[in-house]
């Protein structure tokens, strides 16, 4: 379901398109013509004709490309939320709008639709992004134009803008009380930190190396190995990680393999027997999304952190299901962690707007921070002066029907850290975007703004 | 014998008193059993050692049950049941004497939360209860599972089913669990070192892992035996550990065989370079994704068979595809290459696009069939089925194909058309069907590489892209237009990337086999076998 407007938006520059191909193109060439506007009237097309009396919301999120995987169900979670918020009679006594583009899991092109969104869409905010690289591709673009990002999946800190709100987990509100728990529920004593090959890994197994060092984990403890992105032979890398779990230690993995190469990842981790009893596999990029595509029987125990998870017992996060699958009119539709990032940031959108009353990116920035909506998990969540948000961190173990079960969660709400107090050159920064000091990057020894990053 | 009397009196004690005790003990039980509805999960342990202490077999169940998950409180009451699913309700079991009480829907119910702690727990205390089981199965899990958590309360138990033990193979697995135990124990040293030798002489990593960890806590005296020990097994590991590569190598090698092999008939036979191969063998896996969801919704007992089902179908629908890019694309651009290569690659494009448009971009569930589902121990190598039946599946491909290229007259023809056109076409032969039919061989080929494919890989509408790369580099490395080079080149190329990854690490690993490939395309730019004669300049 596509808001009414740009459903018949669509329709209209479809039969334009498919009116030029009878005049322009020969019978053969028109199929193809037909089939091109098709795609393309999703993308190119919308918002071109707008009425002034919406207020525009876009979204930024791969609807092809390697991405699409995660990324898809992301767009559809932010149009049923600004569905539903139109249904309760939109924002400031306007309707929202979505306006969807798809960046085609092309870096450069993410930082071109987003330019697209906000200079000849004039969105008010733009929701979008999923890995690192493609962020990183389009801070230049909202710093530049003045607009708002929200950016919703787990990243690796290290980053601290003013035009982007990070509603996802920094790395302490994800691997470092994962680690913890593991030291101190199962014992762990011998770490295998195992990631694809790209940032987010490498650092957050950087600050995870620093972290357990200072816990007194010797280095010749933990092993770290890298894959490439959709790796889909384990063989030999499960059959390492049994090597080194059998040196009579407590032994675990940390994994930060990233999206497609998961479902062989655990394919052989069921099929060689490596029980979670045994060497159990914490993961950070696992949610219910990726389990959908694999039997999780042999899987039972294996574990993982997020700020959320579908089976989380709430009458917010029940709510939320229920509108979610009546939304997707799937039954068999999950939710996941990124979702309810999302559905954080849209609040906090809002009543930042209320607050502000105009969607003036300046008045908003500034009305965002303190702003604290309820989050799904029973709990309110507070956009901090570091443009990330509280959240409580839980860790939950694999069920047999593709679910987690929360066996662990943070006694109380954990504020993001955007600057890593483990690594040696970040550990000196804090980032406070109000007034007067408004920097991303202060550091506190020297007393200066602009440090790392800058 | 008067260890074997020595049992059967203890055993008949127990019976008695187990007898005359019944009324109590069923109470007492049963408030155990409920008392693990209550329990917080950090006192769940101490609940399970009393339960299993009661050395009732009827605990055994409810153990289980609770490992498992499918243990529930009422939440009316408070009352523990055993439970099984039915839809969206649950039956009830008590969970002593195994009466069905009913159904209920799942609401009323609360499952008893478990963890990874709480299910060692368990695996333990059900090792000490079923260790006398009359099941020889039952047995050796018990005993492996107190092999894999030694506690030197369990020695004497272990001790006594030793001594009654009869099967071969549960006897070996005891011993080494005796050992094992052992070594935690306080037994006298000399009983160690007995221990530490049996560990050396049956090797294996859950040795090695017993072995190190006594190796902190082990008096001085010992330590030069351990250390000796470890030294031993680990000797062994590394002769089997060349064994493992070499089988990862073959594994990986018959993934690419399966991978390439439809497109050495389209790009190695027909010289259409086909960028859409890689999205034959995607509808392939799709196919088996839309045999098993049938089958799951419609006839579950045929779950096994899902496989088999979806061979067929999947080489049909990918041939007919195949067939059809022929006849509409292809056959209009024989001859200009990049064209083809253009045309394919939006081809593959589309398709990606359109099984995104009806599957949905996420991974789509595709099941192991229970026989290709674990792994065996072969020695010290660890050989999962599901690898050992694609290494087969690729091979009998392999031969099928060879068979129709060089026994049948449909092989002629292609092979006639391929080798000279023009002469095959005044011999009577129609050469635009051959060609239609060649593609869509090769198409169908690549879709049953999907079946398999899907077996250990995601079922999602990228699946192709990863394989287009490695499937264009076999065929050009083994020589392009001939089956066995491909072969050879898979095999060769999987082994080599397994015997680096080791050493260079997942990613340098990929890396360097591709620098080796170029260079060896330098030397020899015709791939590993030529085709030669005059055919190969036309």
């Amino acid at each position: 379901m596509i808001p009414q407007a740009t459903v018949k938006r669509n329709e209209a520059s479809l039969r334009r398109t498919e009116r030029e191909g009878f005049n322009q193109m020969n019978i053969k060439a028109r199929v193809t013509g037909a089939l091109l506007a098709t795609v393309l009237s999703t993308t190119a097309f919308n918002g071109a004709f707008a009425a002034d009396d919406t207020i525009k919301v876009g979204i930024l999120h791969s609807l092809s490309g390697t991405m699409a995987i995660s990324e898809t169900t992301l767009k559809d979670a932010m149009l049923m939320l600004i569905d539903e918020q139109n249904k309760k009679g939109g924002l400031l006594g306007k309707k929202l709008e979505a306006v969807v583009v798809d960046p085609a899991s092309d870096w450069p092109l993410f930082a071109e639709k987003a330019r697209e969104l906000v200079s000849v869409d004039k969105v008010s905010a733009v929701f979008g992004c999923w890995t690192s690289v493609s962020r990183k591709s389009v801070l230049p673009v909202f710093e530049e134009l003045n607009s708002i990002l929200f950016y919703p999946v787990q990243y690796e800190g290290e980053e601290s803008q003013r035009n982007v709100f990070y509603t996802g987990a920094a790395p302490n509100q994800q691997a470092v009380p994962a680690v913890d728990y593991l030291m101190e529920n199962e014992s762990v004593e011998r770490w295998v930190l195992a990631g694809t090959d790209y940032v987010y890994p490498r650092t957050t197994n950087k600050i995870l190396e620093a972290y357990l060092i200072s816990k007194g984990v010797k280095p010749e403890d933990i092993m770290i190995n890298y894959t490439p992105f959709g790796h889909s032979d384990w063989q030999t890398i499960v059959s390492d990680i049994k090597k080194f779990g059998s040196a009579g230690k407590k032994t675990a993995v940390v994994s930060t393999i990233n999206g497609d190469a998961n479902v062989p990842f655990y394919k052989e981790l069921a099929n060689q027997g490596v029980k979670a009893e045994d060497i159990p596999v914490v993961a950070f990029s696992v949610g219910e999304e990726e389990l959908a595509g694999l039997d999780t029987s042999p899987l039972v125990g294996h574990l993982a952190a997020w700020n959320y998870f579908q089976s989380v017992d709430t009458p917010t996060n029940a709510e939320f299901i229920k509108t979610w699958k009546a939304y997707t009119k799937n039954d068999k539709r999950v939710t996941n962690d990124p979702m309810e990032a999302h559905y954080i940031g849209f609040n906090m959108w809002l009543k930042a707007v209320e607050k502000a009353g105009t969607t003036d990116t300046d008045a908003v920035l500034d009305a965002m921070i303190g702003v604290s909506v309820p989050n799904l998990s029973g709990g309110y969540s507070t956009m901090m002066p570091n443009h990330h948000i509280t959240k409580p961190v839980l860790i939950g173990e694999i069920q047999s029907d593709g679910q987690f079960e929360t066996v662990w969660e943070t006694p109380g709400l954990v504020v993001g850290d955007e600057w890593s107090d483990y690594l040696p050159d970040s550990k000196d920064l804090i980032a406070d975007w109000r007034a007067p000091m408004s920097c991303g990057n202060f550091n506190v020894a020297t007393g200066k703004c602009g440090g790392k990053g800058s | 014998m008067y260890r074997i009397l020595q049992t059967l009196l203890i055993t008949l004690c127990l019976l008695v008193s187990a007898h005359v005790t019944g009324l109590r003990a069923a109470d007492d039980l049963g408030a155990l059993v409920s008392a693990l509805g209550t329990a917080k999960l950090a006192e769940l342990d101490d609940r399970i050692a009393a339960l299993a202490k009661s050395g009732d077999p009827r605990v055994i169940p409810v153990l289980e049950a609770l490992g498992e998950g499918n243990l529930y409180a009422r939440k009316a009451d408070g009352g523990v049941f055993l439970t099984t699913e039915m839809g969206a309700s649950l039956v009830l079991v008590d969970p002593l004497d195994g009466a069905q009480l009913g159904e209920v829907p799942k609401g009323e119910l609360q499952k008893i939360k478990v963890n990874n702690a709480v299910r060692r727990a368990v695996r333990s205390a059900l090792g000490g209860l079923t260790l006398f089981s009359a099941d020889a199965g039952a047995r050796l899990k018990a005993a492996q599972s107190m092999r894999q958590t030694p506690s030197a309360d369990a020695l004497e138990a272990i001790e006594t089913a030793l001594a009654a033990e009869k099967d071969v193979t549960v006897r070996k697995t005891l011993d080494e669990a005796r050992a094992v135990t052992l070594l935690v124990s306080d037994r006298s040293d000399d009983d160690k070192r007995a221990a530490i030798k049996l560990l050396a002489e049956g090797g294996g990593r859950e040795a090695l892992g017993a072995l190190s960890s006594a190796l902190s806590s082990a008096d001085a005296s010992l330590k030069p035996d351990i250390e000796a020990a470890l030294q031993r097994i680990e000797q062994a590991q590394a002769f089997w550990n060349a064994g493992q590569n070499v089988w990862y190598g073959l594994s990986l090698g018959s993934v690419l065989l399966l991978a390439a092999i439809g497109l050495a008939i389209t790009f190695g036979v027909m010289g259409i370079i086909n960028m859409a191969h890689g999205e034959m063998v995607m509808l392939g896996a799709y196919t088996t994704f839309l045999v098993q969801d049938v089958i799951r919704g419609s006839y579950p007992a045929l779950f096994d068979w899902s496989l088999a089902i979806a061979l067929p179908l999947a080489f049909l629908v990918t041939g007919v595809i195949g067939l059809a890019i022929e006849r509409s694309v292809i056959r209009f651009l024989y001859g200009r290459p990049l064209e083809t290569l253009l045309a394919t690659w939006g081809i593959s494009l589309i398709l990606q696009q359109s099984v995104r448009s009806i599957f949905g971009p996420t991974n789509r569930e595709v099941g192991n069939p229970s026989w290709m589902a674990g792994a065996f121990e072969l020695g010290g190598l660890t050989i999962t089925w599901n690898r050992l039946w694609i290494i087969v599946f690729a091979l009998a491909v392999f031969a099928a194909l060879l068979f129709l290229l060089k026994r049948t007259s449909m092989g002629l023809r292609m092979r006639a058309v391929t080798q000279n056109r023009r002469m095959a076409s005044s011999m009577g032969i129609r050469t635009p069907w051959v060609d239609a039919l060649t593609f869509a061989l090769g198409s169908g080929i690549a879709g049953m590489a999907g079946v398999a494919l899907s077996q250990i890989d995601n079922v999602s509408p990228n699946l192709g892209q990863g394989y287009i790369i490695d499937s264009f580099m076999v065929v050009v490395f083994g020589g392009v237009g001939n089956l066995w080079g491909t072969l050879v080149g898979a095999f060769s190329l999987g082994i080599l990337n397994k015997f680096l990854e080791p050493y260079a690490g997942a990613v340098l690993g990929k890396i360097l086999v591709l620098v080796l490939i170029i260079l060896f395309i330098q030397k020899k730019p015709r791939g590993l076998f030529a085709l030669k004669g005059r055919a190969v300049e036309a």
